[in-house]
């Protein structure tokens, strides 16, 4: 008997059922899968046409992910073609740019692009960005604190733009395949899930499509809307080399050993230990000190998050750590182990680092060990610009991870070059010193006196511990007092903390 | 305390990033390069460079030690009259072939003392020995002049000269350590071995450093900080080598409280040369810091 609407009692309480089924909606597809892949799929013939179908509009936000680095072809790709589209005044939320990127400027000079938000810029681009390039100053978030502005809304995403090195025709993408050897491999799409997940919608740019289904996969298909076939994706050169090189620069081990001894003095040096570490030199060495120390004291890690590279893959696969936790693949040995090793996991910016969620990857660090370019005598660390002034990287996890981890350990030269890195005061402020614990340089090693009981354990360890101030005076008794840098009035980038205030302004270079 | 002079490294003097660093290692001497390592368009400029590097930085403990050039040229009177004025380091003399040499230099540093008011006699000498004649000439070499402090062995121009090339297990060096090292001991003064060239060959070095430390030098001119540990290494003496010392030390003063100059320890005779190795162990396990005060280890 057919059912009658008004014969359901409460329906308006109920609200959202208003039909009855009819069998006439039904059209079942009787064709084989592989008919289906080339028949019924999300497959756009062209950008040009996948851009008309999100309804894109002059103004929007359009997203882009960073997994490929310098060798990203996707951004310059698609804002030449939304510039021959006509589109303008459109928002680049990037959640990072390189030196690739330079093309960007002809698109800021013509109006295309009036806005970034990204978590670093490098290269000419960044160079023309702090000499005055863009009238509305650039947004730097962390990783952590780009998901929680997505998550919340701060940070809408109209239309995604994600390249993937596989996908399949209904969109479950990913950053290696398993249907072939080598191909380019980005390893974890991280970034990539969390604008996939909340973009109004989502277009995978790709050259290698795979048959359903791509499995395992980073990005769902259900977070997918189209699918554009492009001839490449990216520079794998750029992308990742084999294995991140180990650092034989004496001054990098030598600081990197001394981290290591910091580590193990920390009192979280304990079986069942978790911790990340960073892909510059100093901070990549610490894991072959930490791994000997491991093997002598029979302690395993349980978890490493990161940025991932082969370092931290070597401990895995020797048994040194359990669990390996991957926003990010920095290297191609890194890629292969996400795709081979069982225990080592993708995961989003959202779990890597949102302040949103107490359950966060950062939350359950107990060591992290982060570079700088400088680090002044209340601890704040500038990652961001140089010592000219002009914006030369990227904020990357760093308050994230300092906030999280039980002990944030900064590891960097006393000085660069002519250039102090340990000064009275950083020229940008990227992470608050409240939240680093421990600073190792080559000439000495000093603690935030927050710290008191970390600051023994290191002592009685015998390491000699010096104030910052100690150290930032033997910087300037090397390279003398460098001139102030010269800025106009004009603010050029806002630096976010990672819950979305400010916490310092990037003013334009003077020429 | 004795100055150990295990590891001297060598850091050329025309480059700025590594002579601000030359002091963060846990070497024992730092060698700044005025001579073979620079050019001959940027020996100004890197005499100038160490000397600023001299009187503005502060190395610590360290020992200072400047390579200069050919003392009867223009530019290496020029490097004694900027590094002796310093009063920071001690000039090391490259290619010494006699005593001449070393005689030659001493009354340059004598007159540049006496030009400057500085102590006569307060700047010490190393010479640097890398000639089939410097080899034969290395008693008289050693003992020509109280300013020196050791002799060293420069094997690249010395196997070169002999006609031949440096081997693995440098049997073609083994006459050359060897007088060198007897000089320097008939003399009072240490004896440093030469470089080692090919940093990635650690294997390779440990043993040269275990061969050179077995025929009694006092340490190894390193070229990079990452040789450091390897030397470091072979030279402390082990927990069982101070072990036996301090028994050797404790036996014989109880010895000499009971009136016998001669006893047996572990049936073994215990003779004066025993207990000067072992008095040297302890005082080199002392020096390294392996060993307190007190005989704690």
């Amino acid at each position: 008997m057919a059912i009658q609407l008004q014969d359901v009692p409460y329906l308006e309480e109920i609200g959202n059922i208003h039909k009855v089924f009819h069998p006439d909606s039904l059209n079942k597809n009787s064709h084989t899968l592989a008919e289906r892949e080339k028949l019924h799929n999300k497959i756009i013939p062209s950008l040009e046409e996948a851009v008309r179908l999100t309804g894109l509009k002059s103004g929007m936000t359009i997203s882009f992910h960073h997994h490929f680095r310098n060798g990203d072809y996707i951004v310059n790709m698609v804002v030449d073609k939304l510039a021959e589209m006509g589109f303008r005044d459109l928002v680049l939320a990037a959640s990072s740019l390189s030196d690739c990127h330079a093309p960007l400027i002809k698109h800021i000079q013509n109006g295309v692009i009036r806005r970034i938000e990204t978590s670093g810029l490098r290269g000419e681009l960044a160079r023309e960005i702090s000499h005055g390039l863009m009238e509305v100053p650039v947004v730097f978030r962390s990783h952590g604190g780009r998901a929680y502005a997505i998550e919340t809304g701060e940070l809408p995403i109209d239309v995604a733009f994600l390249g993937a090195p596989s996908c399949d025709p209904y969109g479950n993408a990913n950053g290696y395949s398993r249907d072939v050897e080598g191909g380019i491999m980005c390893g974890s799409m991280g970034y990539a899930k969390c604008d996939a997940q909340y973009a109004n919608k989502t277009i995978i740019l790709n050259n290698h499509i795979v048959s359903y289904p791509n499995a395992p996969f980073g990005i769902p298909e259900s977070d997918v809307d189209y699918i554009v076939k492009v001839p490449e994706i990216g520079d794998p050169a750029g992308i990742m080399s084999g294995a991140t090189r180990f650092t034989k620069n004496p001054k990098e081990l030598l600081i990197a050993q001394t981290a290591a001894n910091v580590i193990e003095a920390s009192g979280h040096f304990q079986d069942g230990f978790s911790i990340q570490m960073g892909s510059g030199g100093a901070s990549l060495a610490v894991a072959r000190f930490l791994r000997e120390k491991m093997l002598r004291d029979q302690i395993t890690a349980s978890f490493a998050l990161g940025g991932i590279t082969g370092s931290i893959v070597d401990l895995y696969e020797e048994g040194l750590i359990q669990k390996i936790l991957d926003v990010q693949s920095f290297d191609l040995r890194a890629a292969e182990s996400l795709k081979n090793n069982r225990f080592h996991q993708q995961i989003s910016a959202s779990c890597y680092a949102s302040p949103s969620s107490e359950g966060t990857a950062v939350n359950q660090l107990d060591i992290v060990v982060l570079s700088a370019l400088e680090i002044d005598c209340d601890f704040n660390v500038n990652v961001l610009t140089g010592s000219d002034g002009v914006i030369r990287g990227a904020i990357g996890g760093h308050p994230d991870t300092a906030y999280g981890a039980s002990v944030a350990i900064v590891v960097c030269p006393l000085t660069r070059g002519r250039i102090p890195c340990v000064v009275r005061q950083v020229n940008t402020v990227v992470t608050p010193g409240k939240v680093v614990d421990v600073v190792v340089t080559d000439q000495g090693v000093a603690v935030n006196p927050r710290r008191k009981n970390l600051c023994r354990r290191i002592q009685e360890a015998g390491i000699p511990v010096y104030t910052i101030e100690e150290l930032q005076k033997k910087a300037e008794a090397i390279v003398g007092i460098p001139d102030p840098i010269e800025y106009t009035d004009k603010v050029v980038g806002i630096v976010t903390y990672r819950d979305g205030s400010m916490i310092d302004l990037i003013r334009q270079v003077c020429d | 305390m004795r100055q150990l002079r295990r590891t001297m490294l060598f850091v050329p003097g025309n480059q700025p990033g590594m002579i601000k660093d030359a002091g963060i290692y846990d070497q024992d001497s730092i060698m700044f390069d005025l001579e073979d390592s620079v050019s001959v368009l940027e020996k100004d400029a890197a005499r100038f460079l160490v000397y600023q590097a001299l009187c503005s930085i502060d190395y610590g403990s360290k020992e200072l030690v400047v390579r200069v050039n050919d003392p009867t040229t223009k530019c290496g009177i020029d490097d004694l009259e900027a590094i002796v004025r310093t009063q920071k380091a001690i000039i090391r003399l490259p290619k010494t072939e006699n005593a001449q040499d070393v005689l030659v230099c001493q009354q340059e540093v004598e007159r540049i003392e006496a030009e400057n008011g500085i102590p006569a006699g307060s700047t010490k000498m190393m010479a640097a020995i890398e000639s089939a004649a410097g080899v034969l000439n290395a008693k008289e070499i050693a003992c020509s002049s109280k300013r020196l402090v050791g002799i060293a062995l420069g094997a690249e121009d010395y196997v070169t000269d002999l006609k031949t090339r440096r081997s693995p297990d440098g049997i073609e060096l083994l006459f050359g350590r060897s007088m060198i090292l007897l000089a320097a001991r008939a003399a009072g003064i240490d004896a440093i071995d030469t470089v080692y060239s090919d940093i990635n060959n650690e294997e390779g070095f440990r043993q040269e450093v275990e061969l050179i430390h077995q025929l009694g030098f006092d340490g190894k001119s390193i070229i990079n900080p990452r040789q450091i540990k390897t030397v470091h290494e072979v030279y402390t003496p082990s927990q069982k080598d101070i072990q036996k010392a301090l028994d050797i030390v404790d036996a014989i003063e109880e010895a000499h409280r009971k009136g016998s100059g001669v006893i047996a320890l572990n049936g073994k005779m215990i003779d004066k040369p025993v207990v000067a190795r072992a008095q040297r162990t302890l005082d080199l396990a002392r020096a390294v810091g392996v060993l307190r005060e007190g005989g704690e280890i």
